[in-house]
C-alpha cells in the first residue's frame, strides 16, 4: 500500500529546468489578429443576446465582438471594461463553458459556441498593451469610502466608486492587491504578472488609495472604519479551507490547497516548491482541480483526486474535469476520507470509505474501504468565511449560512456597510460574480451617499 | 449519359467552362496548365498592335475581403497583353495544334480604324484559332486611348468594328460588352445588327477597391496615386446575371448566343448563367484566387446536377429560366406570402425579430409565455423576405403562400387569379382588366 517500505518522497526540482516553463505556459494561448477576425465573424450579433444575459456583469458581447470585426479592438475593450473592470482577468479565468458560451446560439446550432472568452482576451490585451485610460472621474463628491479587501470584489467596487467621484481607501491584509487573482488562480491561467498589471490599470484612474498589510479584525476595526468613512464595503473573500474532521490533520504533508497555491503563485522559481511523488487531493471544485493539475505539472508522479459524490455533482465544470484528466490526474468518485495514516509525524497514506447516493440523493457510506499511499494530501473541500472583526456580536453584520447576509444591492444589516464577492451568502464563488457584486454595491452606495445630507462629517460622528 | 460537350457558334469544347481573357490565359504555359486541368476552352489574353503596351510596375490588383479574407470582389488595372504580338501568335498556333479538342478564342483590341483590324485578323486566322472576341470592355487605361470600354460605350462603334471583322474574317466573332453603360441592350443590338455571332459579358466594372486612411490615397496605389480599375469576382455576379437576362429576353436580341462572364466561381454559378441563356461561361477571378483545379468540381458538379434533373445535354437547360424573368409590372399582386419559422431549426438568435422590428413591419414577436420565442404575426407580415434573408440557419425561415381565406394583414380575401399593376386601381395609367 506504500504506507510502509519506500520512504516518504517529497522533493523540489522534480523536473528539468526548462520543463517548468513549458508546463506552466498559457492554457489558452491568445488569438492572433487573424484568428480573432475569423472567430469574430462567427458571431451573429443576436438581438437581446442570450450570452449577455448569461454574463454576470452584463457585458454587451455582440457589440464588442462586432467592434473587433470592424478593426476597432480598443472600442471593444472599452465596451468590456465599462461593464467589467476585470474583463481582462475574466477572459482568462471565467468558466465560459457554463456562462456566456453555454448559451451561445451557435452552441445550439452546431455545438460550437463563439469563443467569447478568447475574443474578450484579444480585445483587452490590445488595451492593456496600449495602457490607454478609458475612464474619467465624475466631479469629487466629497465622500470617503473604505473598502476592505483588494480582491475582485473590492477593486471593482473601488473603481466604480472612484469613477462616480468618491474618494476610496482600500485595505488589504496581504502584501499585494488582487486577492485570489494574485494568490489563487491557477498559474497557467494568468501569466506574466497579469493580476498586478490589471490592478495597476485600475488604480491608475486615481482617487483610490491602497493600504496593504492591514487586516480587519487585528489592525483595523469595523467600528472605527464606520466612524472614519461615509460608507464601508467588505470584500474579504473566504478564509481557510474546511477541515476534513479527521484525526491527524496536523500531520506534516496534510496541506490546505489554497495556501499551497498561494505559495506556488508567489514562487519566483517553481522548481523550489516541495512536491510529493504520490499526491492525493480531496474535493470536487475548481480548487481541487487546480491543485491536482498543478501538482502534476510540478512533477508529481501519481495524482489522485477523490470526490465523495459523482461526476455530475462536481462543482468543477466539464472543461475543468477534462483538463484534469488530460493532465494525467486520476479522478475517483464516490469515496470519502476515513482515516489519515501517518508515520513519524508525516502523512503516508489515507484510507477512504466508498459512498453511494441513497434515498433522496443523500450520501451514505458503504462500509467498504480502500487506502491510497500519499506523500501529500491536499484539502480542497471548500473554503469557509472567517468573520473575525466583522460579525462580532450585535455590532457586526448579520450572517446567513456562515457568510455575510446582503440584499440585492449588496447592503448588509448595517446601513452604511455593503459587502460582496465570496464573503457574502448565496454567491457563485467566481471572479466575475465578485466583480459584479463590487460594481452593484458601488452603484447602490453612490445612490445612498448622494442622498445623505452633505453636511454629514466624520468628526461629528454623523 | 450526361454530355457536357458544347458547340458555341461552331466553336466546340468538351465542356462549357472557358477561361476568360485575362492573366490565366496570357501565355502558352498558363493555357497548357489550364487544359491539363480540364478547362474546355480559353479566350487568350487580349492581343494588341506592336509595340506592346506596358503595365505599371506597381500593384495591379486590389481586393474586397470577407472577415476570413475570402476574396469577395477583385479590382485590377492591368492592360492587355504586354508581350509582342508575334510571340503570342506563335504560342497560340502551337497550343491549338497540340490541343485540337479545346476551344481557343483570341481576344483582340486594336485602334478603331479598319486598317488596324484588317492587318491583325489574317494573322490570327493563320494560327488556326477557333474564333475572336472583341474586347470592348476594358474600363481602365485602354479606354483613355479610345479603345476597350470607350468603344463598348458607343453602340455605333460596336457595330462598326464588328462589321469590319465579319467582313474580313471567316472566324466566328464574339463581341465582349462592357457593363459600364446605362442600357446594355443597345451595344448588344448593335453587335447583332452588324452580324456578330455572339456577345460575351460582362467585362469589369469601374471601381476603386478602397481608400487607405493613413496615406489618404486609393488602395492599392502606385507611388501615392491610384486610378479606377475594373471590378470582378463573386460580388459582380448579380450584375452580370441581370445584364445577361436583359439581352436574353430583349425581342431584338433574342436568340443571340451569349457567353456568360462575371463572378462565376463554381458549377452552380455556371448553371445559373446558363439557365439565363449563356451557351458557355467564362471564368477569371475564381481561377486567379484558387488555381485551375477548381474546374474539376465545376465539371463534376454540373454533371451531377444535370443527372439529378434529367438533363442529358447543355441545350436541355440553357435559357430555361429566361421566360421567368419579367418586368415588375407583370408580377402577380394577388400572390400573398407570410414568413414562417421552423421552431425545431430556430436557434433563437433574434435577428429576424430585430430586422423586422427596426426596419420592416414589426411582424415578429420575441417572447411567448415569458420565454425567448420568435413567431410571425400574420396580421403585420408583408412577406418581404427580409427575415428569411438575415436568418443564419438555412431552411429555418421560409415564405409560405396563402391560398385560402383572407390575408390577415389586409383582411382582403385571397384572390386565386393573377392580377398585376397594369390593371391595379391605384395605377393612374391602368388599362381595363379583361
Ligand atoms: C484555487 C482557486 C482557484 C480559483 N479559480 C477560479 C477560476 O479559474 N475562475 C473563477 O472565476 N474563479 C476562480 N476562483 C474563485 C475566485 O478566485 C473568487 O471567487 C474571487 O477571487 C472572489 O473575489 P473576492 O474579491 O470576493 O475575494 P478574494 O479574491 O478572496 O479577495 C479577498 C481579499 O481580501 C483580503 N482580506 C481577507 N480578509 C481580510 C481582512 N480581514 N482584512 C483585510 N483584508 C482581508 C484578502 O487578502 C484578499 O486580497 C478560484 C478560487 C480558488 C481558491
Ligand atoms: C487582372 C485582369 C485582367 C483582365 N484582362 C482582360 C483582358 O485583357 N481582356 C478582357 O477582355 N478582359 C480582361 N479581364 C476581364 C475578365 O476577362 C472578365 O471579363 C472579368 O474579370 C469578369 O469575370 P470574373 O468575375 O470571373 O473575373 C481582366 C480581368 C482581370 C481580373
Ligand atoms: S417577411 Fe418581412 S414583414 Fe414578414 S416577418 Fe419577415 S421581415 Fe417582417
Amino acid at each position: 500500500m506504500g504506507t510502509s517500505g519506500a520512504k516518504r518522497d517529497v522533493a523540489s526540482g522534480r523536473l528539468p529546468a526548462r520543463q517548468y516553463e513549458e508546463n506552466f505556459a498559457d492554457l489558452h494561448p491568445p488569438l492572433g489578429r487573424h484568428p480573432a477576425m475569423v472567430e469574430a465573424d462567427r458571431c451573429y450579433f443576436c438581438h437581446d443576446a442570450p450570452c449577455v444575459e448569461a454574463c454576470p456583469t452584463d457585458i454587451d458581447i455582440p457589440m464588442f465582438i462586432r467592434q473587433i470585426s470592424t478593426g476597432n479592438p480598443m472600442g471593444a475593450a472599452e465596451t468590456i471594461l465599462k461593464q467589467n473592470i476585470m474583463g481582462g482577468m475574466c477572459a482568462r479565468v471565467c468558466p465560459t463553458e457554463t456562462l456566456c458560451e453555454e448559451v451561445c446560439v451557435r452552441e445550439t446550432a452546431e455545438g460550437k459556441p463563439v469563443k467569447i472568452g478568447m475574443l474578450q482576451r484579444h480585445a483587452t490585451d490590445v488595451l492593456f498593451a496600449d495602457g490607454k485610460q478609458i475612464f474619467t472621474r465624475a466631479p469629487a463628491s466629497g465622500k470617503r469610502v473604505a473598502v476592505v479587501g483588494a480582491g475582485p470584489a473590492g477593486l471593482s467596487c473601488a473603481h466604480r466608486l472612484a469613477v462616480l467621484g468618491h474618494s476610496v481607501t482600500v485595505f488589504d491584509a496581504r502584501e499585494k492587491p488582487g486577492g485570489l487573482n494574485e494568490y489563487g488562480i491557477a498559474a497557467y491561467k494568468s501569466l506574466e504578472d497579469f493580476a498586478q498589471h490589471e490592478a495597476a490599470y485600475i488604480l491608475s484612474l486615481g482617487g483610490i488609495e491602497v493600504v496593504t498589510g492591514k487586516r480587519l479584525g487585528s489592525d483595523l476595526s469595523l467600528e472605527r472604519l464606520r466612524g472614519d468613512y461615509d460608507a464601508v464595503f467588505l470584500g474579504v473573500g473566504l478564509g481557510t479551507v474546511r477541515d476534513l474532521g479527521l484525526e491527524g490533520e496536523d500531520l506534516e504533508g496534510v496541506i490546505d490547497a489554497v495556501d499551497y497555491i498561494s505559495d506556488l503563485r508567489q514562487a519566483g522559481d517553481l522548481s523550489s516548491l516541495p512536491v510529493g511523488r504520490e499526491v492525493v487531493v480531496i474535493g470536487g471544485g475548481m480548487t481541487a482541480i487546480d491543485i491536482a493539475v498543478q501538482s502534476k505539472l510540478l512533477g508529481a508522479e501519481e495524482v489522485t483526486l477523490v470526490y465523495r459524490r459523482g461526476q455530475e455533482q462536481m462543482n468543477a465544470s466539464g472543461f475543468e474535469q477534462d483538463l484534469a484528466q488530460t493532465s494525467g490526474v486520476k479522478i475517483t468518485h464516490f469515496a470519502q476520507p476515513a482515516r489519515l495514516i501517518g508515520e513519524d509525524g508525516a502523512v503516508r497514506g489515507i484510507e477512504f470509505e466508498r459512498t453511494r447516493l441513497g434515498g433522496h440523493g443523500r450520501l451514505e457510506g458503504t462500509g467498504e474501504t480502500f487506502t491510497l499511499a500519499a506523500d501529500v494530501v491536499f484539502k480542497a473541500i471548500g473554503q469557509i468565511f472567517v468573520p473575525g472583526g466583522m460579525a462580532n456580536g450585535g455590532d457586526g453584520v448579520r450572517l446567513e449560512d456562515g457568510r455575510i447576509a446582503v440584499d440585492g444591492e449588496g447592503r448588509t444589516s448595517l446601513g452604511d456597510v455593503w459587502a460582496g464577492g465570496d464573503c457574502v451568502a448565496g454567491g457563485q464563488d467566481l471572479t466575475v460574480a465578485a466583480v459584479q457584486d463590487g460594481k452593484a454595491a458601488a452603484i447602490s452606495m453612490d445612490r445612498a451617499l448622494r442622498a445623505q445630507s452633505p453636511t454629514r462629517s466624520r468628526d461629528t460622528g454623523g | 449519359m450526361t454530355d457536357l460537350r458544347s458547340d458555341f457558334v461552331g466553336i466546340k469544347s468538351p465542356n462549357p467552362f472557358w477561361l476568360a481573357s485575362a492573366p490565366p490565359t496570357d501565355k502558352e504555359y498558363n493555357v497548357v496548365r489550364a487544359f491539363k486541368a480540364g478547362w474546355g476552352g480559353v479566350v487568350w489574353k487580349t492581343l494588341g498592335e506592336d509595340p506592346p503596351i506596358v503595365n505599371v510596375n506597381g500593384p495591379r490588383y486590389g481586393a474586397i475581403h470577407g472577415p476570413d479574407r475570402r476574396m469577395l470582389g477583385f479590382n485590377n488595372i492591368e492592360l492587355i497583353t504586354d508581350r509582342p504580338l508575334d510571340l503570342n501568335l506563335r504560342e497560340i498556333k502551337k497550343v491549338k495544334r497540340e490541343w485540337p479538342d479545346r476551344a481557343l478564342v483570341v481576344s483582340l483590341m486594336v485602334p478603331c480604324e479598319e486598317g488596324a483590324w484588317k492587318r491583325i485578323l489574317p494573322l490570327v486566322e493563320d494560327t488556326g484559332a477557333d474564333g475572336i472576341e472583341l474586347n470592348f470592355g476594358c474600363p481602365h487605361g485602354m479606354s483613355e486611348r479610345g479603345m476597350g470600354a470607350a468603344v463598348g460605350q458607343v453602340p455605333e462603334y460596336v457595330g462598326m468594328v464588328a462589321r469590319w471583322c465579319k467582313q474580313n474574317t471567316r472566324m466566328p466573332v464574339i463581341v465582349k460588352l462592357t457593363p459600364n453603360i446605362t442600357d446594355v441592350r443597345n451595344p448588344a443590338r448593335a453587335a447583332k445588327e452588324a452580324g456578330a455571332d455572339a456577345v460575351s459579358l460582362i467585362n469589369t466594372i469601374n471601381s476603386i477597391a478602397g481608400i487607405d486612411l493613413d496615406t489618404m490615397a486609393p488602395d492599392p496605389a502606385t507611388d501615392g496615386k491610384g486610378t479606377h480599375g475594373g471590378y470582378c469576382g463573386p460580388a459582380v455576379k448579380p450584375i452580370a446575371l441581370s445584364m445577361i437576362s436583359e439581352i436574353a429576353r430583349d425581342p431584338e436580341t433574342q436568340g443571340l448566343p451569349i457567353s456568360g462572364i462575371g463572378g462565376i466561381s463554381n458549377w452552380r454559378d455556371a448553371a445559373e448563367f446558363m439557365a439565363l441563356g449563356s451557351g458557355t461561361v467564362q471564368v477569371c477571378t475564381a481561377a486567379m484566387a484558387y488555381g485551375f483545379r477548381i474546374v474539376e468540381d465545376m465539371t463534376e458538379g454540373l454533371k451531377n446536377w444535370m443527372g439529378e434533373k434529367g438533363y442529358t445535354r447543355l441545350d436541355d437547360f440553357v435559357g430555361k429560366a429566361v421566360p421567368s424573368v419579367t418586368d415588375w409590372q407583370y408580377l402577380n399582386l394577388n400572390y400573398i406570402v407570410k414568413a414562417r419559422i421552423d421552431q425545431d431549426l430556430c436557434i433563437k438568435c433574434g435577428r429576424c425579430h430585430i430586422a423586422c422590428e427596426d426596419t420592416s413591419h414589426q411582424a415578429i414577436t420575441q417572447t411567448k409565455d415569458g420565454q425567448r420565442y420568435f413567431e410571425v404575426d400574420d396580421t403585420e407580415c408583408v412577406g418581404c423576405n427580409l427575415c428569411v434573408s438575415v436568418c443564419p440557419v438555412e431552411g429555418c425561415m421560409t415564405l409560405e403562400r396563402l391560398t385560402e381565406g383572407a390575408d390577415p394583414r389586409t383582411g382582403k380575401p385571397i384572390d386565386p387569379d393573377y392580377a398585376n399593376w397594369t390593371t391595379h386601381p391605384n395605377n393612374p395609367n391602368r388599362v381595363a382588366a379583361e
